[in-house]
């Protein structure tokens, strides 16, 4: 056993990685629960990965039979049903998790200096994950499949000059039709998974160039034991990858539940309307996005102009991106942060929340409203920290972690 | 810390869970007409099978259900094969043979026919259930009325000019609406208030709508016929994760020891 690792080892960095990146990867030691989001991350993007494998086995990717072929898997493949449920609650999973994960990094300040390039491929990765999803979401071929991406579509007609030019180009038709349909499940099971597990390796390796933050912010490295080691740090394995693997059945349970007994999610999972297969001539009366993209749907509809709101719906995203250099506070954790940073946090979180909820509502004055008032305490947040965070009056930070 | 972020752990999950799982997006309901419950049992195979019966006498001819096989109706709602052909397959294949039981529930009305006949193709109803909901399935099953003005003479509260005829009516009988006025702030508004019989029926009103929940029954079970099986199995993945927890808390606890 030995010499075959020395013969691997001598030609293939085998040990040196799983050291540098696992066995002697110093975290650490007082992680907390915001910090399981990362490894479960990973996790949803292999479950995605491998279900979505056995699902290209019977799904077809034709306009004229993808639906019918959806069902077939539902009822005819074994165990069909459970790979699709495990898939679209998958879906959903990815979204809790990486949302969870942005937050933890947003609460403690992982973006920092010098983490700046992990927050940055964080942020592609969220990117890709929504494209991913998004065209995921054709592929059943329902009524919402179908109009849902017709809306999502019509959006970039909003731009001028090009617009139309431009849908025309997605869609390879004058409708969304099999042209759409079979470039949409090109990108979604090649392209953007291929795209998403580059950048996730990107995510680490940064990760692991520069260290962990953790919920005191405090830099780990700057105290170091006469070998070397962090003394604050201790191995990801097994330290981490025994607390992780607790982590993950937690998460399994949870997850289990909504895939066995809530599949559909009351309709927010799995559309009602979703199981009507697509008809072009038969608008759905209420055309929801998904979840997980629905609090910039609501900033989109807060906004009257069309163009204005998409710009809206795209700076809402691509503000995210700047978080490193908007927030200019040399203090990482908000444990050590001022009020104001506290407040504003927790606004920003709660819009987040609630403009989510108000883009699954019919449109009524007092919600369109609401939408306005929500989304400009969204994008209040970016310049509050801006404005605030330079001089802001914050805690002394300790030397060293706190358990 | 541990024990701390443990229970932070199950907390958080907990509320997230919750408030993912909490509301419900009513189906579209149709016409603005307040959903019956429908008297619907999942695992009631007794109801089921005279659910599957009403279907084949009444649905399945006009309607097909053509994601779903005959023979899964069979196993799942535990009838013989035969049983199974006798109820629900009258049509021959192609050659001249009759339809095998393996087949798809599909119908030889084609959607051209049904524009001449109806205005409107016959829609699928493999999947109504869960596209419209158990309860409007039910409480449109139950609102039609005698509409003289409508080409097939009925008309629905449910479902507002529906091309569809009031197939049922000989069981149901046949009903007029009753309105009521009610004041919405200075507006007054016609609401449904219910249906007065004006001539009878075979079966009594609450015949028929036990007869309805059967019917809606096997139309949930159609639009989801693993449902059953999946709960079953939900139980036993939730409790092998319950055990799991156990020792993947104590293996994680056994290496932390020495960490403080």
């Amino acid at each position: 056993m030995g010499n075959l690792l020395g013969w691997i080892d001598d030609r293939f960095p085998l040990t040196k990685m799983w050291n540098e990146h696992l066995a002697q990867y110093y975290a650490p030691k007082n992680f907390n629960f915001w910090y399981f989001f990362g490894s479960l991350a990973l996790l949803v993007l292999v479950i995605q990965i491998v279900s979505g494998i056995f699902l290209t086995m019977h799904y077809k990717p034709d306009g004229a039979t993808a639906f019918a072929s959806v069902e077939y898997i539902m009822r005819d493949v074994p165990y069909g049903w459970l790979i699709r449920y495990i898939h679209s609650t998958g879906a959903t999973a990815f979204f809790v998790v990486v949302y969870l994960h942005m937050l933890r990094g947003l609460m403690y300040g992982s973006y920092k200096k010098p983490r700046e390039l992990i927050w940055l491929f964080g942020m592609f990765i969220y990117l890709a994950l929504m494209a991913e999803a998004f065209m995921g979401y054709l592929l059943p071929w329902g009524q919402m499949s179908y109009w849902g991406a017709q809306v999502i579509i019509s959006l970039f007609g909003a731009i001028p000059v090009i617009g139309d030019d431009l849908t025309l180009w997605i869609r390879g038709d004058f409708v969304i039709g099999d042209a759409t349909l079979n470039r949409f499940f090109a990108l979604h099971v090649i392209a953007l998974p291929f795209v998403l597990v580059f950048l996730v390796i990107a995510h680490i390796i940064a990760l692991h160039e520069v260290g962990s933050n953790n919920p005191d912010g405090v830099e780990i490295k700057k105290t170091k034991d006469a070998n070397g080691i962090p003394l604050d740090g201790i191995p990801f394995h097994p330290y981490y990858s025994v607390k992780d693997i607790v982590g993950v059945v937690v998460f399994l349970f949870f997850f289990s539940i909504v895939l066995f007994y809530f599949p559909d999610g009351g309709g927010y999972l799995l559309e009602h309307a979703n199981f009507i297969a697509s008809d072009p001539l038969k608008t759905p009366e209420h055309i929801a996005p998904v979840w997980y993209f629905t609090p910039f749907y609501a900033i989109l509809r807060a906004v009257p102009d069309k163009l204005m709101g998409v710009g809206a719906m795209f700076a809402a995203i691509a503000l995210l991106f700047f978080m490193p250099w908007l927030d200019r506070c040399k203090v990482k954790s908000v444990r050590y942060r001022s009020a104001i940073y506290k407040v504003n946090l927790t606004v920003f979180v709660i819009s987040f929340v609630v403009l989510g909820w108000l883009a699954m509502q019919p449109a009524t004055p007092t919600l369109t409203l609401m939408s306005q008032i929500f989304s400009f305490l969204y994008f209040a947040f970016f310049v509050v920290l801006f404005v605030t965070s330079k001089n802001e009056s914050t805690k002394p930070v300790p030397e060293r972690v706190t358990s | 810390m541990i024990n701390n972020s443990i229970k932070n752990t199950f907390v958080t999950l907990f509320v997230a869970a919750t408030v993912l799982l909490t509301p419900v997006m009513a189906p579209a309901a149709g016409g603005g007409v307040e959903l019956l419950d429908a008297p619907i049992d999942i695992n009631d195979k007794e109801s089921l099978r005279r659910g599957a019966k009403a279907f084949a006498d009444y649905c399945y001819s006009c309607h097909a259900a053509s994601f779903m096989r005959f023979n899964r109706i069979a196993k799942d709602l535990e009838m013989s094969e035969d049983e199974v052909r006798e109820m629900m397959i009258h049509t021959r294949g192609k050659k001249g043979d009759p339809t095998k039981i393996g087949e798809l529930m599909k119908v030889s009305m084609t959607d051209d026919y049904a524009k001449n006949a109806f205005g409107t193709a016959v829609p699928d109803l493999s999947l109504t259930a869960r596209a419209r909901g158990a309860d409007w399935v039910y409480t449109y099953l139950r609102s039609f009325y005698v509409d003289p003005y409508r080409p097939t003479g009925f008309n629905n509260t449910v479902f507002p000019d529906v091309g569809m005829p009031h197939v049922l009516w000989s069981l149901q009988g046949l009903q007029e609406p009753v309105y009521k006025t009610v004041m919405h702030g200075n507006v007054e508004v016609e609401e449904l208030e219910g249906f007065e019989q004006i001539q009878a029926g075979a079966l009594s009103r609450v015949e028929y709508d036990m007869f309805l929940g059967d019917l809606t029954n096997f139309m949930v079970y159609l639009a989801e016929p693993v449902q059953v099986e999946r709960r079953s199995l939900g139980w036993k993945v939730l409790l092998f994760l319950i055990v799991f927890f156990g020792f993947a808390y104590a293996l994680k606890k056994e290496y932390w020891k020495d960490v403080h």
